[in-house]
């Protein structure tokens, strides 16, 4: 069984790879020019240094919550889309059409809500 | 998986999940009618006759044998109809006594009534679960849905911090459950629960990876049940959220979580090894009732009380499930049944005495003086949801606790139960302390009190917990609805006509 | 109709009348007044039943047939069922509740006119019946039981029914408390019986009994005995009767005469073949009956209340009953509950219909200004009512004739067959039978001489009440008169029932005899003591000569005393025996010695002995648990921070311990 895992393993090799690929990457091929917003910690312009209490607009966690949650609930896509085909090949295609139909139907009365109440109005 | 058949079956397996399906169809409704028509007086009514249709449904299914739906998923009427006919009574009566609550304190949102059913539909799928990942979601669901319900209609600080409480700590235990499934599902290689034990024993060196699954997963229940020591959110929670809304909490939440740990005990565990787990929820069953009690003691404001009496009677529901029998487990279910009503009594009686500025939350028992006289049906029902709670003839909650305690003492746990019997007698003195001070101490004029005056009771509130109380004091004359659960569990019941 | 169901409405009536009449106005204020509403609903709701147990009568249910309704409680092999038994007996009990109960609720429809909680009276009346009704087809002693208490409760509350004048709440209290010491016997033998017999239903009690020892035996029916003397007011507990008549009269006719104070009698006829395998315990049983009968009859010698007259007859005529009982001819005891009811009920009614007369003229007499002190039930202030209420003066009559024994009305045949059952067994070689003979005849006598003393007061010679010219009282209504009618034709009638053994030779049974006993080879649900003797046939001809002379010159002595004496004749009694004449006014000082021993003994006690016991032993120890479990909780308490970090800690503490355990 041992050999079930090779994907695994794989895949483990080439995520750790692809993430030093890049950050070794933008070391040697980016022109370095400092300034002091760029070398401060995350580079983003955000001071690391000072009080954590900082006030931010609750709208913000409003807007990453609503993205993390439909960014999940469209990744539950893949895996039906991928299999899709060997349903539709063994005649009950219609059937899982339904089910992620009314999947579907259910975020998208999450959304409607989300609009609705005023969710995605920034001010 | 046989591709081809996948969705021959599926008329079976909706009129097995017509419930749930119904609960969260409605629920979905209800968000989408408040969407175009905000805070609709028409909502809680659409909630209830779901309530109402689903109980109906499930009162044909109570006869039927034990079934399986959704390629094994979830299990179907039988102990899953009686077990829902619980929870759904109870969010029946939680809508009904919220509406004039939530509309007095101005909370009377329409996503109220779209929770109450998605975490009703959370309690059924959790009750009706054959899979260790019905539990999850089942839990999750019903979870979520009740930390929002006690954000949502916060009132004042003290919400916000349950609230918070609530979500921090369950999200903590959740953990550990979700840990206990994984440690379950390595050691064993299925989800399915009746399947455990067979794929124990085809694994057999998994001994520490089953048992210290099994360990998590217990504790994911009993922090739902709040059990001591994961109790302590109790209290806090229970105080905070909105008085309906706590009946709620501490009814149909607790009778699912109860219901999946007896479906996980007997389909899941069944013989295996029971004296493992037996000692531990002995343990667990034996400081809950002794704690629980206690603490309820110096309680001055009657909602901590009723939380932390909730808690004991967590505890004598775990003596039954101790016993490890047919006739515990059933006798754990007729416990819940009865304790529905005695509990969401008790909490709608205090929620129509909130008249002081602070809305139940630091009401103090004795701004309650002579509230019988005052308001003398509150009193009777109160009087008798009270008697119930202490476990005294010829009211349910007497009946209750013989078949709770019977199944153990044939289990060998005398011991247990005689403690259980002591702290249920200490119980007496905080609960007859409610009904002293309702009825013998003098009505006090201060301030809030005159206030109780212009403190109505809606008729349908008061219609509500007089049919409780009803229900409480024939129940236990009834025998049909106790010998019912013991059917489930193929066990003769003695005596009785047919 | 199915009988399960005609059963299941017979009993569930009256309880649907008792809650309709108690909660609706109750609610309702409004309700309150509509007397013709609240009567007709009362009346009804136990006419209906009594139509119905007719109706079972004449279908002839007659074997037993158990209806089991639902399991009340189990425990392992124990288990009570509501079940109701309706064969011979049963029917007997029932259809006099339900009969005489409706003829009384008729009654109480014009006698409570215009009270103020009409409502009230009628809701408790219509749950009277429905406790009598489960005390008589239980199926089972504790069903029984529970009929037995709730009767016990009802009279409680129609005793104290006028509660404002604490009089009667005392006397309610007394009746409750004295019923309860007989109560506590009863209890006591279902504790032997579950023991011995482990189970409670009728069936199994005499399938057991055979196993049991013969003190087990002595002992429970002994038990039981003392229970039926609390309820059915015999020596020693006799005492809460008297008083009792401080409730409205239809009570006392119902309640407190015709079927309540017989329910002990029923008890023992119930289970009559358990009484018979303790024959020692049935000659104490026959003797208290008879110095009951005694001692009750020579204190009613000397009453002027017309009620108490009439309760102290009820104690005497009981007291006829356990004779009856005692000497094992237990149809006897049931047909002369059943004649009893006839002719007591309708005196009771009759004093009723007098009281109401003279509450008139009470009314009258205080609106010409009369002053002076008026008691409306005093034989003194009475006399010469037969000119204006004459149905009740003739009913009255007829039930006295009844009462007394004179040939061929009711009373003559049940109560001669009771001395002729005492005569029997007597021969038989029991010695205390012809005690218990030699006192029945002499009580006979004295029965007869004062219920006609209690007429010739009431109804003959002049009116003795002030300004009896221009006051005068009226014929009640016809809802008042119409059931002294009926009662009354029963009483002259009802006893053709049960003719004596002689009326054999002439080709007619004894109906009530085969009816309850059985016939050879078909025994019936109340078993009787097989005697070797037999009575020859001139000796049962002089005995019935004998009873019928000691009744007819009883009346004729008393009637010719008091039409020459009138009320001086209770002079001439009290010259004549003038000690003994005070022990019978005073009721033998019973109560006083009562009050003297028992009360004082038990208050005395409580308030030297207990009161410090309790204050000090018991409410120390429950303050000091209490104390110790609020510091407990006090120190405890503090774990509870509030802190949701040290709640994360409990549980991983928890955690820990769990899997400890499990794993290990």
């Amino acid at each position: 069984m041992p050999a079930d895992f090779v994907p695994l393993l794989l895949m483990l090799v080439l995520a750790t790879g692809l993430a030093l690929t890049l950050l070794l990457a933008a070391r040697w091929l980016g022109p370095r020019r400092a300034n002091p917003v760029k070398v401060s910690t995350y580079e983003s312009g955000m001071d690391p240094i000072g009080t954590a209490r900082q006030r931010y607009s609750v709208k913000f966690y409003l807007v990453a919550m609503i993205f993390i949650i439909f960014d999940v609930e469209v990744v539950f896509l893949y895996p039906w889309a991928v299999s899709f085909q060997e349903f539709l090949a063994a005649g009950s295609g219609v059937g899982v059409l339904v089910v992620v139909t009314i999947f579907i139907l259910v975020l998208a009365v999450g959304l409607l809500y989300d609009i609705k109440k005023g969710g995605l109005e920034f001010d | 998986m046989d591709l081809a058949g996948a969705y021959e079956g599926i008329l079976f397996d909706v009129a097995g999940g017509f419930t749930l399906l119904l609960l969260m169809t409605a629920g979905v409704v209800c968000i989408v009618w408040d969407i175009f028509s905000n805070d609709d007086p028409v909502l809680p009514v659409l909630a209830a006759m779901t309530c109402v249709v689903a109980a109906g449904w499930e009162v044909r299914g109570l006869d039927a044998g034990s079934s399986t739906a959704f390629y094994d998923l979830i299990r179907a009427y039988g102990l899953t109809s009686y077990i829902n006919i619980t929870l759904l009574i109870s969010a029946l009566v939680s809508i009904v006594l919220s509406v004039p609550y939530l509309n007095r304190i101005r909370r009377g949102y329409g996503e109220v009534y779209a929770l109450i059913l998605f975490a009703t539909a959370g309690a059924v799928m959790l009750a009706s679960a054959n899979s260790l990942v019905t539990v999850f979601v089942g839990l999750e669901t019903m979870s979520i849905a009740l930390y929002i319900l006690v954000g949502l209609v916060r009132q004042g600080g003290g919400g916000i911090e349950s609230a918070l409480k609530y979500f921090l700590l369950g999200a903590f235990s959740t953990g550990f459950f979700l840990y206990g499934i994984a440690l379950l599902y390595g050691a064993t290689g299925t989800m399915i629960l009746p399947d455990l034990a067979a794929g124990f024993e085809a694994r057999g060196s998994m001994m520490l990876l089953f048992w210290a699954g099994v360990a998590l997963f217990l504790v994911g229940f009993l922090f739902k049940v709040s059990a001591v020591p994961f109790h302590m959110w109790t209290p806090d929670v229970y105080q905070g959220a909105p008085t309906p809304l706590t009946g709620y909490m501490s009814t149909a939440s607790k009778a699912a979580a109860f219901a999946a740990l007896i479906l996980v005990l007997y389909y899941g565990l069944g013989d295996l090894a029971a004296t493992k787990w037996q000692t531990a929820l002995a343990v667990v069953a034996l400081v809950t009732m002794v704690g629980g009690n206690i603490f309820a003691l110096v309680q001055n404001n009657v909602k901590r009380m009723l939380a932390y009496s909730s808690v004991a009677h967590a505890g004598y529901v775990l003596v039954a499930l101790v016993a490890g029998t047919g006739e515990g487990y059933a006798g754990a279910a007729y416990y819940l049944l009865i304790y529905s009503f005695m509990n969401l009594g008790a909490f709608g009686v205090m929620a129509l005495l909130e008249w002081d500025q602070k809305e139940g939350s630091e009401q103090t028992i004795d701004s309650l003086s002579g509230v019988g006289l005052r308001k003398p049906i509150l009193g009777v029902v109160m009087t008798v949801f009270m008697f119930s709670l202490i476990g005294f003839p010829p009211f349910g909650g007497f009946f209750g606790k013989i078949a709770v305690f019977a199944p153990a003492i044939e289990a060998g746990f005398t011991w247990l139960v005689i403690v259980g019997v002591l702290a249920s007698a200490l119980s007496g003195y905080y609960y007859l302390r409610v009904l002293y001070v309702f009825w013998m101490r003098p009505q006090s004029w201060s301030a809030p009190q005159v206030q109780a005056h212009k403190f109505p009771v809606p008729s349908l509130s008061a219609a509500v917990l007089v049919a409780c109380a009803v229900v409480l004091t024939v129940i236990g004359f009834v025998p049909v609805v106790r010998d019912l659960p013991m059917v489930y569990f193929d066990v003769a019941f003695t005596g009785g006509t047919p | 109709m199915n009988p399960d169901l005609t059963i299941l409405l017979i009993v569930l009536l009256p309880a649907a009348g008792a809650v309709l009449n108690g909660l609706l106005p109750l609610f309702w204020p409004r309700l309150r007044k509509h007397e013709t509403v609240i009567g007709t609903v009362g009346t009804g709701m136990v006419a209906v039943p009594f139509v119905l147990t007719v109706v079972l009568f004449v279908q002839g249910y007659g074997d037993p047939h158990v209806a089991t309704f639902y399991t009340w409680m189990g425990a392992g092999d124990f288990t009570v069922s509501v079940a109701y038994r309706v064969d011979h007996l049963s029917l007997i009990m029932a259809l006099v509740v339900t009969g005489v109960g409706a003829l009384i609720h008729l009654y109480s429809v014009g006698y409570m006119h215009g009270d103020r909680s009409y409502w009230k009276f009628f809701a408790y009346l219509n749950l009277f019946i429905f406790m009598m009704l489960n005390l008589v087809l239980a199926d089972n002693l504790l069903v029984m039981f529970l009929g037995w208490e709730g009767v016990g409760l009802c009279s409680y509350l129609l005793i104290g029914f006028w509660y404002e004048d604490l009089k009667n709440s005392a006397a309610a209290t007394k009746a409750f408390v004295v019923n309860r010491i007989g109560d506590f016997a009863f209890l006591l033998a279902m504790f032997i019986l579950v023991r011995e017999v482990g189970s409670l239903d009728f069936a199994t009690i005499f399938a057991g009994a055979e196993a049991m020892s013969q003190g087990t035996i002595s002992a429970v029916v002994l038990l039981l005995f003392i229970g039926a003397t609390g309820k059915s007011a015999q020596i020693p507990l006799f005492v809460w009767l008297p008083d009792a008549m401080a409730g409205p009269t239809p009570v006392s006719a119902l309640i407190h005469a015709a079927t309540m104070v017989t329910s002990g009698l029923y008890l023992l006829a119930r289970l009559s073949s358990l009484v018979l395998l303790a024959p020692t315990v049935m000659g104490v049983i026959a003797l208290t009956g008879a110095l009951t009968a005694l001692v009750a009859a020579t204190i009613a010698m000397a009453q002027t209340d017309i009620k108490r007259v009439l309760a102290y007859s009820t104690v005497s005529q009981l007291g006829f009953m356990f004779m009856a009982t005692g000497v094992g001819a237990f149809f006897v005891a049931i047909f002369h509950v059943v004649t009893h009811a006839f002719f007591k009920a309708c005196l009771f009614l009759g004093s009723g219909s007098v009281i109401h007369g003279m509450h008139e003229v009470e009314h009258s007499l205080r609106h010409k200004g009369y002053r002076g002190a008026f008691d409306p039930q005093d034989m003194r202030t009475m006399g010469g009512l037969k000119r204006f209420m004459p149905r009740t003066g003739r009913t009255y009559l007829m039930a006295t004739l009844a009462i007394s024994g004179i040939p061929l009305t009711a009373g003559f045949f049940s109560k001669d067959e009771i001395l002729f059952k005492a005569f029997e067994f007597g021969l038989d070689g029991h010695a205390f039978a012809w005690i218990v003979w030699a006192v029945g005849l002499g009580t006979a006598l004295l029965t007869a001489f004062y219920m006609t003393r209690s007429y010739m007061l009431t109804f003959e010679g002049a009116p003795r009440w002030p300004r009896a010219d221009e006051v005068q009282p009226h014929e009640s209504p016809w809802t008042i008169t119409m059931p002294l009618v009926v009662l009354a034709s029963l009483s002259l009638i009802g006893g053709f029932i049960g003719l004596p053994h002689l009326a054999e030779k002439i080709g007619l049974t004894n109906w009530i005899h085969g009816y309850l006993a059985g016939h050879e080879g078909h025994p019936g649900p109340v078993a009787e003591a097989a005697t070797q003797t037999h009575v020859g046939m001139p000796a049962e001809v002089g005995l019935i000569l004998l009873g019928s002379a000691i009744a007819v010159v009883g009346v004729w002595w008393s009637w010719r005393f008091f039409a020459c004496h009138g009320l001086g004749g209770d002079a001439l009694i009290q010259g004549r025996f003038k000690g003994l004449y005070r022990w019978w006014k005073r009721s033998y000082y019973w109560d006083e010695f009562y009050d003297r021993t028992v009360v004082r003994g038990v208050i005395g006690g409580a308030e030297h002995g207990l009161a410090p016991l309790d204050v000090r032993l018991v409410d120390g120890a429950v303050n000091a648990v209490a104390k110790a479990a609020q510091r407990i909780s006090d120190c405890v308490r503090r774990l509870q921070t509030g802190v949701v970090q040290a709640y994360a800690l409990a549980i991983v503490l928890g955690v820990i311990v769990v899997i400890a355990l499990i794993v290990s």
